[in-house]
């Protein structure tokens, strides 16, 4: 297993790089032009000087090698460092190393605060190796995405988990007792989740719940910070619409899969001798059936992961959540190439690790399965 | 009668006081306590200079003040400045190549340093950096020096006379950055500097407590703000994100928010949330007009590398006036107003519509639609349908027109109305949207950007900032014309080119009379609308949306639209 999952990870090389190329080139080669969107007072010159500083007027290989180079060799430096044997974030260590007067992450008051002289630009990351620098915003791409990561997690990420939960008993039961009321009526609603688009759900949940009962925010706060049962029920509040929207649609998804997958199993040959032997039928369903049914399911667990990660486009942009999914969206209409390349390299990746993850578990699950 | 006069004299008397009691706990500093502010487009830097969009200058603007500014009626107003130098009081050179401003004394920056007159100086350094890439550059165009004679005196030079010097750190575009923060940001290292360009430090009454790029930023009010009540407001939310309709949700139907930007939705949707009672939608005119720009060139593909270049010829129709007016004549502005604007569009027949000084009368002859007229006119000139297919031939060429725009929902219902009026008075179209980040991309090596042209006519909003119309009416020079030569830059899109107009615009540049600047500005437009070579369609203004509860709001279009937020307060 071992040796199978090093060789897969040594392949996943070339096709990373392959597929940070054709990204790359999918991105670079479409029309978009980061100063579209600027008002059309600013005169041409001009447009063609920030383009010019963007360094957009490079030739295309140039560009995309720098990027390679900063993507697999100074950001990794950035948001790594390992010392003793600890994991530091660098901005940390220069801290912690007094390499850096001030800690990382301060609010704009709290410097003003502690360096009332404004030496607060002393550390300028500059000075510790170049980064993946966005367009728009001129700030390095990789704090943006970790930036983003706490609310697409915690909205997408129990969206996921909520989906889960809700579609393996409904998988089971539905196969269970197949054509009952129970499986008609799970048909219906995971036909509902899986058909009605989410821009439809989400503005149907924000009319009802959020301007007819007034229950729920329309609009989420990304700064609310969780401290005590108070931040806790706000959270819980501004959250709740978004994962219903979207626990329904991977519900629906992943209860299809689950009923499909133990309809197949119920019938075998070895469900009939588990019953002979006279176990019970919780045992024969939830311990035979379900281990086996898992299999294709797990696959479809495994592999939609990365999306998780990947944010929900129109979701966020929906509910306001502003995650992953929003920064994707409004970078490609902002033309703002290092975010897209590397967004969409980061999900790659996540993509090609989850493929050979689902692979291993098959292993877990089903000793039949061996790779070496 | 005049008993019930007193007693609801008495009566009010009873409501106003502990009203008044009560609003001056509201209009002290800080006094009116969280303001929620939604602008759909999150702004990505809070560095003007170095995004230009209008996100990113309007939500800077509660930081970061300039000089002068223009208020709600296109008032050039002192700001940080004491008072607006003019030739009358001295301030402008009689020559007019020098601008001497005189900051207000006693004025800090947030952080308790003193403004001074070095830090307007280094802005201007700052900005012209040839390696910066600086978005409000054209601000300083035909600047020759910033110096600071002291203190509080900035004399600013030009390299040639310039009748109106107020651009230069005027108006929200072009505020002053502090010189000790910027210091080592100059140049191709301006984007390293994320911690300044997020948080800068400025002069006016809100300081960033937080900024969250394409999110969310918020503000506390500034304690060493200049005018002792104000702000009124403690601390401001601005969150960006979703689309405009859901902006307009939050204020006026679920009230979450206090206020919310660039409401162009739909005119039915929006009265229809304004009528729940919770906010008010505002408006404001400025100078955008969205415009049909008919191609004075051949854009006829068989022309190849020439088509809709100078040197391709003219269009075999298009450039003949008579053409023109009936196109003009046949399109009803105010149902495309009332279909896709309310109250965001007034029909309007000039391309220069405002400030009131500068708008012609002389056109408003369109404001009525006359397609009996139109058919009347071509069918005189003998414009008329030869083969019987509907469709007019201009000396045996047929009269349709590719006629494009970008992918809006508003400017596809524009472009069905329109075709539809045309085939009314015998000339075809056919209708083409482009997305708008290609259209308005301006990449030389795309066929499909807005300054190519390749159609016989496009629409577009175009407007200026500020108020002053001369380096927009300039657009239309002769030598403005894009080609190929010029990588297709130019202003001049529909390749309008007239001797006595360049001698207009010539003249413009060196008259310094107000009224004298206004005949000139009215000329050229009036030259423009009978050429025929543009036809406004719409006036165009700013739709916001405030709760009941937010006081104090002076829509603007001339400078950002919360040009005097430290005035907002909550009323009870």
């Amino acid at each position: 297993m071992l040796t199978f999952t090093i060789r897969r990870l040594i392949l996943a090389i070339p096709t990373l790089l392959f597929i940070s190329f054709i990204i790359f080139l999918i991105v670079k080669l479409s029309p978009s032009d980061p100063t579209a969107g600027l008002p059309l007072t600013i005169p041409p010159e001009v447009r063609e000087q920030i383009r010019e500083s963007l360094g957009v007027n490079d030739p295309v290989f140039v560009q995309y090698f720098k990027w390679l180079k900063l993507m697999m060799w100074d950001e990794p430096l950035h948001l790594i460092w390992v010392e003793d044997g600890w994991l530091y974030r660098f901005e940390d260590y220069l801290y912690a190393r007094e390499i850096c007067p001030h800690p990382p992450h301060l609010t704009q008051l709290e410097r003003t605060d502690l360096f009332p002289d404004g030496d607060y630009n002393s550390c300028i990351f500059d000075e510790y190796g170049p980064r993946i620098i966005s367009y728009q915003t001129r700030s390095p791409v990789m704090e943006l995405i970790l930036q983003r990561m706490p609310q697409t997690l915690w909205v997408v990420g129990t969206s996921y988990i909520v989906g889960i939960l809700i579609a393996l008993p409904l998988g089971i039961i539905s196969a269970y007792r197949q054509y009952s009321w129970f499986d008609q009526l799970g048909t219906f609603v995971s036909m509902i989740g899986f058909s009605v688009p989410t821009f439809f759900t989400g503005v149907l949940f924000i009319v009802i719940f959020a301007v007819n009962l007034g229950w729920f925010p329309s609009v989420y706060d990304t700064t609310l910070e969780v401290t005590d049962w108070e931040t806790f029920k706000q959270q819980f509040r501004q959250m709740i619409m978004p994962v219903m929207v979207l626990g329904l649609f991977n519900a629906s998804q992943i209860s299809r899969y689950m009923r499909a997958s133990m309809l197949d199993n119920l019938n075998q040959d070895y469900v009939r001798t588990a019953r002979a032997k006279g176990l019970s039928e919780s045992v024969v369903v939830l311990v035979h059936v379900l281990r086996n049914s898992m299999i294709p399911v797990v696959t479809v667990i495994a592999l939609n992961v990365p999306a998780v990660f990947g944010g929900a486009i129109i979701t966020e942009q929906v509910f306001k959540v502003n995650g992953i999914g929003q920064l994707l969206i409004i970078a490609i209409q902002a033309g703002d190439v290092p975010v897209v390349q590397t967004v969409s390299f980061i999900f790659a990746v996540l993509i090609v690790l989850f493929n050979l993850l689902a692979d291993i578990l098959y292993g877990v699950l089903d000793p039949r399965i061996r790779y070496d | 009668m005049k008993r019930t006069s007193i007693l609801l004299g008495a009566a009010a008397a009873m409501a106003m006081s502990p009203l008044a009691a009560w609003a001056d706990g509201h209009l002290a500093r800080g006094g009116s306590g969280h303001l929620n502010i939604i602008y759909w487009q999150a702004p990505s830097t809070l560095n003007p200079y170095l995004s230009g969009g209008t996100k990113e200058v309007e939500s800077a603007s509660l930081v970061l003040e300039s000089l002068g500014r223009f208020d709600d009626t296109g008032t050039l107003v002192p700001w940080l400045a004491a008072d607006i130098p003019t030739v009358e009081n001295g301030g402008v050179s009689e020559d007019l190549t020098q601008i001497t401003w005189t900051l207000q004394e006693g004025i800090t920056w947030s952080d308790g340093t003193p403004l001074t007159a070095a830090d307007a100086v280094f802005t201007w350094e700052y900005c012209t950096h040839p390696e910066g890439g600086c978005a409000q550059a054209s601000y300083f165009d035909g600047v020759e020096s910033i110096v600071a004679v002291d203190d509080l005196t900035i004399e600013i030079t030009f390299n040639a006379p310039t009748p109106f010097p107020y651009t230069a750190l005027v108006g929200a575009e072009s505020p002053i950055i502090q010189a000790a923060q910027f210091a080592d940001c100059l140049g191709a290292r301006a984007p390293e500097c994320t911690e300044a360009n997020f948080g800068p430090i400025g002069t006016g009454p809100f300081v960033v407590t937080e900024f969250r790029p394409n999110d969310v930023i918020e503000f506390a009010a500034n304690d060493s703000y200049r005018v002792p009540d104000q702000p009124h407001f403690a601390t401001v939310t601005f969150k960006g994100g979703g689309d405009a309709t859901a902006a307009a949700r939050s204020v006026l139907e679920t009230g979450e928010f206090d206020y919310a930007w660039n409401l162009q939705i739909d005119p039915t949707i929006l009265s229809q949330m304004e009528a729940q009672g919770n906010g008010t939608v505002v408006t404001a005119f400025g100078t955008s007009v969205e415009r049909l720009h008919l191609n004075q060139t051949n854009p006829d593909p068989a022309l190849g590398d020439l088509r809709s270049t100078v040197e391709g010829g003219p269009h075999p129709f298009l450039t003949d006036p008579i053409v023109g007016q009936a196109m003009s004549m046949a399109i009803d502005r105010a149902l495309i107003v009332e279909i896709g604007y309310g109250a965001g569009g007034q029909p309007t027949c000039n391309v220069l519509p405002a400030p009131e000084a500068y708008a012609s009368t002389a056109n408003d002859g369109c404001l009525v639609q006359d397609i009996a007229g139109a058919n009347a006119l071509l069918d005189e000139a003998g414009h008329v349908d030869t083969d019987g297919d509907g469709i007019r031939e201009y000396n045996g060429v047929p009269m349709t027109v590719l006629y494009q725009t970008s992918t809006n929902a508003v400017r596809q219902d524009t472009q069905a109305l329109v075709k539809q009026w045309w085939e009314e008075i015998g000339i075809g179209s056919e209708l083409r949207n482009i997305d708008a980040s290609v259209f308005f991309g301006g990449d030389p090596a795309s066929p499909d950007t807005f300054q190519k042209f390749y159609a016989d006519v496009e629409m577009y909003t175009n407007n200026f900032a500020g108020v002053d119309p001369q380096a927009y009416m300039a657009n239309w020079r002769c030598s403005d014309i894009p080609g190929p030569d010029t990588q297709w830059q130019g202003a001049n899109i529909q390749r309008f080119c007239a001797e006595e107009y360049d001698a207009l615009v010539d003249e413009m540049a060196q008259t310094a009379d107000l009224a004298e600047r206004g005949r000139l500005a009215m000329a050229m437009n009036d030259m423009i609308m009978q050429s025929y070579s543009i036809i406004p369609l719409v006036h165009r203004g700013g739709v916001s949306a405030h709760a009941n509860t937010l006081g104090g709001v002076r829509m603007s279009d001339w400078d950002t639209e919360l040009w005097n937020i430290a005035e907002w307060h909550r009323i009870p």
